[in-house]
């Protein structure tokens, strides 16, 4: 890391193109692509299924809705927080428009109801945070348990089969716009929207300089709580609409959705370069994080490799990712 | 000077010591003497080496060079460990227990640290405890820590210095958080330490306190030994010329003439009070002039500005910008009404050490750099970036590079660029060249002038007085959150500024 000390004397002694690309090669976005490049051409060769346009589709579509829910976790990670309770908040969200639907309601309008719902219980948790005082960690926790019970109760533990469900509802999760799935349109709308937003604005900036430093933030005269209150509230709405796609896509409101998919999401968050410490992460990185954990999963899986293997590797490759992210950082310093 | 003393009555005498952090040297051969059963003070400004000495007795900073013999032994202080069991105890500023637990565990934290037993044995420890502090306070040895208040915490921490048989204790300004009749208990036990054979050490700012309480005083300035005197063979007076006689160099901007100085008021504040941290503040700051603001840490220099930007505190009382009563609520008041605060931490609270420079730039208003829709164009938070960067004679390689690639000048630079960004009328800089070297020193010095110059009110704190006589054309004392006396023109010397700020009585200062 000489070069960020070299950085600080005079510029002109070097071409802009070849700090450019030293630039791309510290960003921790090149480095993934490269690993998911490396595993591309390894896999292409160990099975003939995996470069099939049937099994790219399966491995876009596994992450593609989480993918959703990995965006509102990296902004809440910038912003210093962080929430256990998205994969019990995105069952909430199906069996909460899924019953709604049950008992009459359009499913358009029980969708919207749905999500305003799970936007709720996130500024309750945003409440609890910034007002109370508490931990995100715990409130978190709290709300995931909270989230589970409430799915379990209203539909007696067994899932909601929406055999009715008008198909232009359906098509949100099964439809496809030409060969593209509507699934990874939403996908990469969320995506795309998100990214941009956060390089660019004015107010996802203040979540990047609350969660970089909020005493500093404070002193520069940013809300800090409302920006973690935002952030908090943001993270559990996007669940919401998440949770309605996993609805319009299997048809059915599984009140046991989701569990484990903190793990998931966080591991993407964090392999594609947001601090638990907040300040850093970019949707970008995030998804290519994801990208990743779905990769390998897919690889193992056309490898015969057992299940309960999987979720080992998986746990070693968050540790390996963060500890060289950690190593990395300690070094620059 | 002293009479010479048998070598068996000192405890500790510590000879050519020296010390140095990088290029610079916080202590420079300095010597010093401490007996058997003597509270002895030491003196010196900010930064003179008080703490870097005390912090070598404490195993803490080992010497680069020079000497210590303790009870006629040449030692090697290696660890705080080691110079625990040489006898030496260190009473910090701050206070360091354990908040959840109780006063006896706390008071013998480190002998159960070292013991071997496998479980705690806590009647013994609170029938130790007891007799402990029976010497010093009436605590219940079973409160928790957290439950007692400030003063009370002081006394736990001395009968933890205790509870290791020490035979020197270092007392580094234990009164700061105490009221006066506590202060006055805390004497007394220092003194019935004293006549049981412990030498203290007694580290204040306070003249008053050394001249009542102490035996001896020992003065350094600039990482050198002075002298060391018996307290009743001189007067506060002596010891404060000895602390500061230094000369000023040349390496500040020339002051407002006469010609310049201006009647017209900036900022008039009046009778501002903040429940416990300061009283009836009332000042003005002129157009053109830079304000300065001086007193010991703790003095409530800090929060009277983050009072007045309400960045802190329950502020009462009459704020005028320009001659138009604010009634600021927040922060964001007062960054609309163009007034700003630099922070003393920089890098706790004045930056943000992992975001590039531009962004660190416009973070006090990100608007000014975006569209109407809220969206930042790089392009203008760059030009922005440059042209602040230019004027403040900022050294960067890119201006995506983060801000902790910068040397602590160029980070100030950042900071003070930050002020800038909005074009401020008023700014409060808090200690705003700590940490930065010489060369950057002067010129954060050079851009305040042209920033008063140019119209934009300035206030200084600073603990460096020749900082704030090299540069300040006005110097306020704060005395215990209390302005204690104004000094200007001949007037302004450090003797007259540390009298206002330790002893407070003005008429002595301006004799």
């Amino acid at each position: 890391m000489e070069d960020a000390v070299s950085l600080t004397g005079a510029p002109e002694n070097k071409s802009p193109e070849i700090s450019f690309i030293r630039r791309l090669l510290r960003m921790r976005e090149t480095g993934l692509i490269a690993i998911i490049l490396v595993l591309f051409l390894v896999m292409s060769f160990a099975s003939p299924y995996f470069l099939t346009w049937v099994n790219m589709r399966a491995m876009v579509m596994a992450f593609a809705v989480e993918g959703i829910v990995v965006v509102g976790m990296t902004i809440l990670l910038i912003s210093g927080g962080i929430d256990l309770s998205v994969g019990s908040v995105t069952a909430l969200a199906m069996v909460i428009a899924g019953w709604l639907f049950l008992n009459g309601v359009d499913p358009w309008v029980a969708s919207a109801i749905s999500i305003a719902a799970c936007t709720a219980i996130g500024a309750f948790m945003g409440f609890f945070v910034t007002v109370v005082g508490l931990h995100h960690f715990i409130v978190s926790l709290a709300i995931m348990v909270i989230a589970r019970g409430a799915c379990l109760l209203g539909t007696g533990g067994r899932p909601l089969g929406l055999y009715t469900l008008p198909s232009e509802f359906k098509f949100i999760g099964q439809g496809s716009i030409g060969p593209i799935p509507v699934v990874i349109l939403i996908f990469l709308v969320v995506v795309v929207g998100f990214d941009f937003m956060l390089r660019r604005t004015t107010l996802f900036r203040k979540v990047f300089y609350t969660g970089s430093n909020e005493k500093a933030a404070a002193y520069s005269g940013i809300r800090t709580k409302r920006v973690i209150f935002f952030t908090t509230t943001l993270c559990s709405a996007l669940c919401g609409v998440a949770g309605i796609i996993y609805m319009a896509r299997f048809g059915s409101a599984q009140p046991t959705f989701g569990i484990g998919m903190e793990l998931n999401v966080i591991a993407a968050a964090v392999i594609g370069g947001a601090s638990l410490k907040g300040g850093s992460g970019t949707i970008f990185g995030a998804i290519l994080g994801a990208v990743l954990l779905s990769v390998v999963s897919s690889s193992l899986a056309l490898l015969d490799v057992s299940v309960y293997w999987q979720d080992i590797i998986r746990g070693s490759i968050l540790l390996t990712a963060v500890s060289i992210d950690h190593y990395l950082v300690k070094k620059r310093r | 000077m002293y009479g010479p003393v048998m070598s068996d009555d000192l405890i500790l005498k510590i000879s050519n010591l020296s010390k140095s952090f990088g290029p610079i040297r916080a202590l420079k051969g300095v010597d010093f003497e401490l007996r058997r059963g003597e509270i002895h003070a030491l003196a010196g400004e900010n930064g003179a080496g008080k703490s870097t000495l005390m912090h070598v007795i404490d195993g803490i900073l080992q010497p680069d060079s020079g000497e210590i013999l303790f009870d006629g032994v040449p030692v090697k202080i290696a660890s705080p460990a080691m110079a625990q069991k040489l006898g030496v105890g260190f009473v910090h500023q701050e206070i360091a227990l354990c908040p959840g637990v109780s006063v006896a565990e706390n008071i013998f934290m480190a002998t159960t640290n070292s013991s071997r037993a496998l479980l705690m044995n806590y009647r013994e420890l609170e029938r130790k405890a007891a007799e402990v502090l029976g010497e010093l306070v009436d605590i219940d040895p079973t409160t928790l820590v957290r439950d007692l208040p400030i003063s009370h915490q002081q006394l736990v921490e001395i009968a933890k210095a205790l509870t290791l048989d020490c035979r020197v204790l270092i007392l580094d300004e234990p009164t700061a958080a105490l009221t006066e009749t506590e202060a006055q208990i805390l004497f007394r036990i220092m003194r019935r330490l004293a006549d049981r054979g412990i030498s203290i050490i007694y580290i204040s700012h306070r003249m008053v306190e050394i001249f009542d309480n102490c035996d001896r005083v020992s003065v350094f300035r600039d990482g050198q030994y002075i002298t060391t005197r018996n307290v009743a063979e001189i007067t506060p007076d002596d010891v404060v010329n000895a602390m500061v006689g230094r000369v000023i160099d040349e390496l500040y901007p020339r002051k407002q003439s006469e010609a310049e100085r201006s009647d017209e008021v900036l900022l008039d504040v009046r009778n501002l009070s903040e429940r416990s941290r300061f009283k009836d503040v009332s000042f003005q700051l002129k157009k053109g002039e830079i304000l300065g603001l001086a007193g010991l840490i703790g003095a409530g220099r800090s929060e009277i500005v983050k009072g007045i930007c309400q960045l802190e505190g329950e502020v009462s009382g009459e704020i005028a910008l320009d001659g138009k009563t604010l009634s600021l609520k927040t922060y964001q008041d007062s960054i609309a009404e163009g007034i700003v605060y630099l922070s003393e931490d920089r890098k706790g609270d004045g930056i943000f050490l992992d975001m590039p420079i531009a962004g660190n730039v416009s973070a006090l208003k990100p608007e000014q750099v975006a569209n109407g829709f809220g969206l930042i164009i790089p392009q203008k938070e760059k030009e922005q970036a440059e042209e602040l960067g230019a004027r403040l004679n900022l050294k960067y390689g890119s201006l995506s590079d983060p801000v902790s690639s910068l040397s602590g000048g160029n980070q100030q630079k950042v900071a003070i660029a930050k002020m800038l960004s909005i074009n401020p009328k008023l700014i409060f800089l808090d200690e705003p060249t700590r940490g930065v070297d010489v060369g950057a020193k002067a010129e954060i010095h050079r851009i305040l002038r042209n920033l008063a110059a140019s119209g934009v009110g300035i206030l200084v704190i600073s603990s460096e007085l020749p900082e704030l006589i090299g540069v300040c054309d006005r110097v306020l004392v704060v005395r215990e959150g209390r302005i204690s006396g104004e000094v200007t023109g001949d007037r302004m010397t450090e003797e007259n500024i540390m009298h206002l700020a330790s002893v407070g009585d003005v008429q002595v200062a301006l004799q």
